[in-house]
């Protein structure tokens, strides 16, 4: 189609072309909002359609849906039901911004669970000694980039393999998340393991040593720390030249080592800020809710993050929606299961009927011709042996 | 072999489609065939006549409808109006396949075969009828139309190794191989050594003396004149013209080039031989020019140890002036790649070294080059030469990211890159509605305009163009010839031009350099007469006399 396009061209420009760039800058404004509204639309109606698909379920499994959504809001946003959703959204934020980061940089860390569960651990065993021996504020910011340091640490190897050798990372985090989530569970049921417990569980830190609570609320201050992240996170990605040289590797990877970029810096940098960020929604969670972690505890965010991130188009700002989102569902879906005799993960079935309309109603917009590129790209992005 | 809503196949070649008709009846018939896409409309009103044993040449720059034309013969596309007779009959050809059963076999511009795979394996899968393979069959069939077409394949050789031109004898036999009696050839000499070409105009008389009805598809004139029985002139989706084949036979050659030039340009540019569109097309010489002797680019026995499917270079050197264009011809594959990467930094030497300026580079990164003058026009231009997903500007800017005074303490100066972009959209007539429209929206001829915008502007001293004019219409590539010169001639910026088109290279360049697999097997001075044919024999590996 190309070459038919191109005979609309007139006589080409002909003398100094060299020195135009030297031109003087005019000032035109430029409109750089361009409004979305029409996504957020979809978005909303995806959800709608999916809560009318839920109630069906709901029916058919002998309760009344609008007793159970109503369970859900009033858990979920009613009384302090808010203030809980707003605590979950900290550790969700977190963790979608590590996904951010590394997605958008063309970088596939599947390995955020296993990130996630040592630098829990390692918090929560670290946690009693460092809060009796030091100062509160000093041991909690210490054990923050613990959990920063360690989630940050566990991206390494896969970065280094995939940097030097091209080693496709997808295989070496999953690897790597397996081996962290088993490493995080011998430590708490071995060096970590409190003596006061039958439960194999690491000890329990002071209530009053946690995270403090935003006054007036039982909201940990960690919901800030998340939301500077995201902020933070959002300039560097879309008025920075690291935001920017990191998107050209996502966007394409030849592209990157043409335009001369360091890509095994970029590489190296986006994986450890990945983990970082993965570990420092560990700590926000373990300091600022739990104050102990227990064996074979694994919330598994991960996935569903993963969808999140994607539906959010890899915009930090969007992931805040989303994620607000999933808190209450999760948050009051657990109340609202629990008053209609159901399992606690009927909400997942939920949430899951949630994400898959978000997709449909995306992969309709996008057209034919867009669908058939988002699929050479994920055939692209999931081919083995890339160059490094 | 099944047959469609359509006739039978009509099988081997030389038999009569229709045994009833005579010389004079089309094998096939086009009639007032329209094809729009969004936004341009590809063939308006053609007609076309095919008849046995000739060569219908259609003649045309890229994007003016050929390709599309071709497509709906041979199935990829449906028209929006118009029939298609095949043997007097009216069919539908909604398929490849119904087009193979109908006996028209397409031979595509670059190979449709599997390289690891033998000639007589890739020939075998064109026919999976059954379950069973029949190779002792296969071996007959192949022994008959290689005869048939005079030339020589061994069906046990794997096909990636063949020579380019024998690939393609290849293909020929493959779209004879289910039956064609019509034979449709895409641009088959663009990718041809001067004896490649040679080579399939042998093939061409065979085939026509088998009573086959051949298509070839051309944008080169002479091409048109020396190989065709009858050329249709398209332009914009139009015929404009069309030569018969008393036409052909009683004119002189240059007679019938002013005809076509008159077809195509208007009445008015038959007498001007000035026109940059008639040089593209006819052979030319070119005046030795004086040049500094300052040296800005040596290349000193460089070597790249390449990777799987690539080609190693071996041993490289060669010295560019100031404001000399050195030339590098070839057929596609043999290292040309993968030293313009080298000389880029895209890839390590594994020995040898590159001064630029006086500064050693062999180990240096891209952007270091980048900074010391060196620039890379890259062949690849839609997988590495731009971001699809980035506006314009960005792509613009893709090689200065972080750089004053676009980027100040890291922050993107927008109002900075898009005022800037937008002169160098406007000096290098890239058509985009906006800089902020994304690259990959725009046409294969305006991206490549942005790659160059990108690397001739800041000051270039030396550039390696890869192919720079590979798949783009006469009027882009004239403008990009132009500005490739009068770098040269008014800025004194050097140049390492690599290209598969011979034209391209007496046209424009100083020197020039022949590489044959991974070696620069000698270099020509492009001046006088017989360069061409002295870089013909390099192409081959001969021994050329060169300096």
């Amino acid at each position: 189609m190309s070459d038919l396009i191109d005979r609309e061209l007139t006589p080409a420009v002909t003398g100094s072309a060299v020195e135009v760039v030297e031109a003087t800058a005019r000032a035109v404004p430029r409109n750089k909002w361009k409004t979305s509204s029409a996504q957020v639309i979809r978005a909303i109606l995806a959800i709608i359609v999916a809560f009318i698909v839920g109630a069906v379920v709901i029916l058919l499994l002998g309760r009344n849906p609008l007793t159970f959504y109503a369970d859900i809001f009033r858990a979920g946003v009613l009384h302090a039901g808010w203030e809980d959703s707003v605590t979950r959204m900290s550790v969700l934020l977190l963790m979608g911004m590590g996904y951010v980061v590394a997605f958008r940089g063309g970088i596939w860390n599947i390995g955020g669970d296993g990130q996630f569960l040592l630098s829990a651990a390692i918090i929560a065993g670290a946690g009693p000694p460092l809060l009796s021996a030091l100062p509160m504020g000093f041991a909690l910011v210490i054990l923050s980039l613990i959990g920063v340091v360690v989630g940050g640490s566990w991206t390494v190897l896969p970065a280094y393999l995939r940097a030097s050798y091209g080693l496709n990372e997808i295989i070496t985090t999953v690897m790597m998340s397996f081996i962290g989530i088993y490493v995080a569970n011998i430590l708490i049921k071995g060096p970590f393991r409190s003596e006061q417990t039958t439960v194999p569980q690491t000890n329990v830190m002071p209530f009053e040593k946690l995270l403090p609570k935003i006054p007036g609320t039982t909201i940990p201050i960690g919901i800030f720390v998340a939301l500077a992240v995201v902020v933070g996170l959002h300039y560097v990605m879309t008025r920075t030249s690291i935001g920017l040289r990191l998107t050209v590797m996502g966007a394409n990877a030849r592209a990157a080592l043409h335009a001369g970029l360091k890509v095994k810096r970029l590489i190296l940098g986006a994986f450890f800020a990945s983990g970082a960020f993965i570990g420092l929604g560990a700590a926000m969670e373990i300091l600022g809710v739990w104050g102990y972690m227990r064996a074979d505890w694994n919330p598994k965010y991960g996935l569903t993050l993963f969808a999140m991130v994607f539906l959010a188009r890899l915009n930090a700002l969007a992931v805040i929606p989303l994620t607000g989102m999933f808190a209450v569902l999760t948050i009051g879906g657990h109340a609202a299961s629990r008053n209609a005799d159901l399992p606690n993960d009927f909400m997942l079935l939920l949430v899951g009927l949630i994400l898959l309309l978000m997709t449909l109603a995306e992969l309709i917009t996008i057209g034919k011709a867009g669908r058939r590129l988002l699929g050479q790209r994920v055939v692209q992005a999931l081919r083995f042996g890339r160059e490094p | 072999m099944t047959t469609n809503n359509t006739v039978n196949s009509s099988p081997a070649v030389g038999e009569s489609v229709d045994a009833t008709a005579g010389a004079s009846a089309p094998a096939v018939e086009v009639l007032r065939i329209t094809k729009a896409f969004p936004g341009v409309v590809a063939n308006k009103d053609i007609s076309l006549s095919l008849y046995k044993g000739e060569v219908h040449c259609l003649l045309g720059e890229n994007g003016a409808g050929k390709s599309t034309l071709m497509n709906i013969l041979s199935g990829m596309y449906q028209p929006d109006e118009g029939t298609i007779k095949v043997g007097g009959r009216t069919v539908v050809i909604d398929t490849p396949k119904a087009a193979i059963d109908l006996g028209i076999g397409m031979v595509y511009q670059h190979s449709t075969m599997i390289p690891v795979f033998t000639v007589l394996e890739n020939l075998m899968l064109g026919a999976t009828e059954r379950v069973r393979l029949d190779r002792k069959a296969a071996e007959t069939a192949l022994a008959d139309l290689s005869g048939k077409l005079a030339v020589e394949i061994e069906p046990g050789a794997v096909t990636g190794k063949l020579a380019l031109g024998q690939q393609q004898q290849v293909e020929i036999i493959k779209a004879l191989w289910s039956g064609s009696s019509v034979l449709i050839l895409d641009e088959p000499t663009s990718m041809l050594t001067p004896q490649g070409i040679a080579d399939l105009q042998e093939v061409l008389v065979q085939l026509k003396q088998h009573g086959l009805a051949i298509v070839f598809i051309t944008h080169k004139l002479y091409e048109a004149i020396e190989i065709g029985d009858r050329v249709s002139v398209l332009k914009q989706g139009c015929v404009v013209g069309r030569l018969e084949p008393e036409d052909l036979h009683s004119k002189s050659a240059d007679e019938l080039q002013a005809t076509i030039v008159g077809m195509m340009f208007g009445e008015e540019a038959r007498s001007l031989s000035e026109v940059a569109e008639i040089k593209q097309m006819s052979r030319l010489q070119r005046e030795k020019r004086d040049l500094s002797s300052t040296l800005v680019l040596e290349v000193n026995n460089v070597s790249v140890k390449a990777g799987r499917g690539e080609v190693d270079v071996h041993e490289v050197s060669l010295q560019v002036r100031r404001g000399e264009i050195m030339g590098i011809a070839g057929v596609d594959g043999n290292g040309q790649r993968e030293l313009a990467e080298a000389l880029a930094g895209q890839r390590k030497l594994s020995r040898g070294d590159i001064v630029l300026t006086g500064h050693q580079v062999g180990r240096a990164s891209v952007a270091e080059r980048q900074k010391l003058g060196l620039r890379f026009v890259t062949d690849d231009r839609l997988g590495e030469g731009m971001v699809a997903t980035l506006p314009v500007s960005l792509n613009l800017f893709l090689k200065r990211i972080g750089e004053r005074p676009f980027w100040k303490g890291g922050r993107i100066q927008e109002e900075m890159i898009c005022d800037s972009a937008e002169s160098l959209v406007r000096a290098f007539d890239i058509r985009t509605p906006t800089v902020e429209t994304h690259c990959g929206a725009l046409s294969g001829g305006n991206i490549q305009k942005m790659v160059l915008a990108r690397e001739l502007s800041f000051e270039p001293k030396v550039v390696v163009y890869n192919k720079p004019t590979y798949g783009l219409d006469v009027k882009t590539t004239r403008t990009i010839r132009d500005r490739i010169r009068e770098l040269s001639d008014k800025k004194g910026v050097s140049a390492v031009l690599i290209s598969t088109d011979l034209e391209e290279l007496l046209d424009l360049c100083d020197r020039i350099g022949v590489m044959f697999r991974g070696r620069l097997t000698g270099v020509v001075e492009n001046h006088g007469a017989g360069v061409e044919a002295q870089v013909g024999k390099l192409m081959l590996g001969g021994k050329g006399d060169s300096m």
